[in-house]
């Protein structure tokens, strides 16, 4: 199959996880959505790790993996807090702090 | 069978690790790794002092570590990380302004409660569990390692070589501070909240710098920014590919920076987090994100100039523009600051667009300047306090210097030195990016600059007006409070090194100019 195809693929992808931060209330799947991008961008550098035919883009995806993984432990712990202070994870309401 | 092993066996050579070059990195995250252990094993009531130890010991030990790797030109660790002049000067700016922050992070005095952190994050606001922990006198000493961890990755991000060791620097130097951020002990609801918004909004940017990192892959065929480099050459940028990665990993790194339009996060996690880390994160991440800027636009798209270059100038000049107006009608300090570290930024992006040798060293100038008085001033914030906690609006400040002249004349200088009027650090800083803007062909930058300041300069003048001619209210409860000798040394420092380095600017211009280039 033709890579490109894979590369289509991780571009709507990341579109969807971008739109979905933006776009999105709930502090979770805000937070899904920046893992989906990531993730798109794994997909990206695997793709292209095929098409140059060497390593670094495989080798770049197992590090995206950790850091995704440390990044939801530190992510999670945050909205969790949040949530038990305020019985809320919506991100409009978490608007004390403006000008 | 045993020729088959006998050449995969070749295959692999073991990778040499210059670890003489290495060791300021390595010596920081080796001592945060400690400060987990020491949390997972050593009582509650001595955890504080090996924290101390720990933490001021790796700090001067890699600060000596990076004085011996002083003059080093190598590109270590199979490629991986670029040790080279400016490197050296950003990693020993980093550790100074670290060791100044950490002074001010370790203050005990100032809160009758304990120190600036929560006794246990986990603890709900206003329950009676975290009232409890407050009677208990408990303490967060988690603080410390993920100290180090942050400043580890500081380290590391301006001296990465390849777009992995970038992106992992990144998130090593960002994961803590979300962190920190949250750990107020005071005001616990905004600090919460400026933990979110930094999270969710610096994931996201991370998210784009992790895209652009593959574009430019899938363009060069090579992580290496050298390899880039000469991607470039080859075929002079006439790839949209490359386009779209430039433009994206520049959006992720000027998210870190705080250049508008990616300052929205700025103000409010610089007034919700804890002051003392927001003096920490102001100073020492910009410092590592300028780093790690410069080195990828300068080596690895130094080739594609032409394209980026006006587009930076526009964010430069945007990043004055609104840091400076948004500054002039706020009310609280912190949040003043931090407009004022945005307009900062677009000043010291000037020295980036000036595409030169001289461009290069006015940055790292201006960002030790910058950061010395930056620490200085939030550490001032902490001790100027009311019943509540900070007392960080500013008609509290009202009459400040009639009581406390040292606190308020020392407050003064750092914003002097913002201003940048002349004898203070940020005038050798702002001389220098503003004259390589002017070599470099951005004067109508560099006028805006100027103009910028000037504006500038009227709320920060404001400021030392409000303290030093203006009456308190008569209900005024605000104080100075009397802090430890961290905080005092810490403040002595900063006022020491900002007035050395106005006055005696030869002192760190004969250093940057001894810096050189980045290696390729």
């Amino acid at each position: 199959m033709n890579p490109m195809n894979y590369l289509y693929l991780s571009a709507v992808l990341f579109t969807i996880g971008a739109l979905g931060v933006l776009l999105r209330r709930n502090a979770i799947v805000v937070f899904m959505s920046v893992e989906l991008m990531l993730n798109a961008s794994n997909l990206a550098f695997v793709s292209f790790a095929d098409i140059h035919g060497n390593l670094d883009g495989q080798v770049m995806a197992f590090f995206v993996m950790v850091v995704a993984a440390a990044e939801v432990v530190v992510g999670l712990a945050i909205i969790m807090i949040i949530f038990r202070t305020r019985r809320s994870a919506s991100v409009d309401e978490a608007n004390l702090l403006k000008y | 069978m045993n020729a088959i092993l006998a050449t995969s066996a070749v295959d692999i050579t073991s990778p040499t690790i210059e670890y003489a070059a290495l060791a300021p990195i390595l010596i920081v995250l080796g001592a945060a790794v400690l400060g987990v252990l020491v949390e997972a094993f050593v009582p509650q009531y001595l955890r504080r002092t090996i924290q101390l130890v720990l933490t001021f010991g790796a700090l001067a030990a890699a600060f000596v570590a990076v004085l011996r790797a002083r003059g080093t030109v190598i590109v270590a660790a199979e490629g991986s990380v670029a040790i080279d002049g400016p490197t050296i000067f950003m990693q020993g700016s980093i550790l100074v302004l670290a060791a100044i922050a950490a002074l001010v992070i370790a203050e005990r005095h100032v809160d009758p409660a304990g120190d600036s952190f929560a006794p246990r994050a986990s603890a709900l606001p206003g329950s009676e569990q975290e009232q409890a922990y407050t009677r208990l006198g408990w303490l967060q000493t988690e603080v410390w390692p993920l100290f180090l961890f942050a400043v580890g990755g500081m380290l590391l991000f301006p001296a990465a070589n390849d777009l992995i060791t970038m992106f992992v620097a990144l998130e090593v130097l960002s994961l803590p501070l979300y962190i920190l951020a949250g750990m107020a002990r005071r005001r616990r609801l905004l600090s919460q909240e400026a933990a979110l918004k930094y999270f969710v909004l610096g994931a996201f940017s991370s998210a784009f710098f992790l895209y652009g990192a593959a574009l430019l892959y899938g363009y060069s065929g090579s992580m290496k920014l050298s390899g880039i480099a000469d991607a470039l050459t080859a075929d002079a940028g006439q790839n949209g590919l490359v386009i779209a990665g430039t433009a994206l990993v520049t959006v992720g790194l000027l998210f870190k920076i705080g250049a508008a339009p990616f300052h929205q996060w700025t103000p409010d996690v610089y007034q919700g987090s804890p002051t003392s880390i927001t003096g920490f994160m102001a100073a020492c991440t910009k410092v590592a994100a300028f780093g790690a800027l410069l080195r990828i636009m300068y080596v690895a798209l130094g080739g594609l100039r032409f394209d980026w270059r006006p587009m930076l100038i526009v964010i430069a000049g945007l990043t004055m523009i609104v840091g400076t107006i948004f500054a002039l009608t706020q009310t609280d300090i912190k949040r003043m600051l931090a407009y004022s570290s945005i307009a900062q930024a677009g000043f010291i992006l000037v020295g980036v667009v000036a595409t030169n040798e001289a461009g290069l060293q006015g940055t790292l100038v201006y960002l030790l300047a910058y950061g010395i008085a930056t620490i200085g001033a939030f550490a001032i914030v902490t001790l100027v306090r009311d019943t509540t906690g900070e007392a960080t609006h500013l008609s509290q400040w009202a009459g400040l210097g009639k009581r406390s002249p040292v606190v308020a004349g020392a407050f003064a200088l750092f914003l002097l030195a913002f201003a940048g009027i002349p004898l203070t650090s940020g005038f050798t800083g702002k001389f220098a990016v503003f004259t390589a803007g002017i070599q470099g062909g951005a004067t109508g930058l560099v006028v805006l600059g100027v103009v910028a300041s000037a504006v500038a300069a009227f709320f920060y003048v404001r400021v030392i007006v409000l303290m030093f001619f203006n009456d308190p209210a008569v209900d005024s409860r605000t104080a100075v409070v009397v802090p430890s000798s961290f905080t005092t040394f810490a403040i002595t420092v900063a006022v020491a090194l900002t007035v050395v380095i106005g006055v005696l600017p030869q002192l760190v211009l004969t250093l940057v100019e001894q810096a050189g280039i980045f290696v390729r």
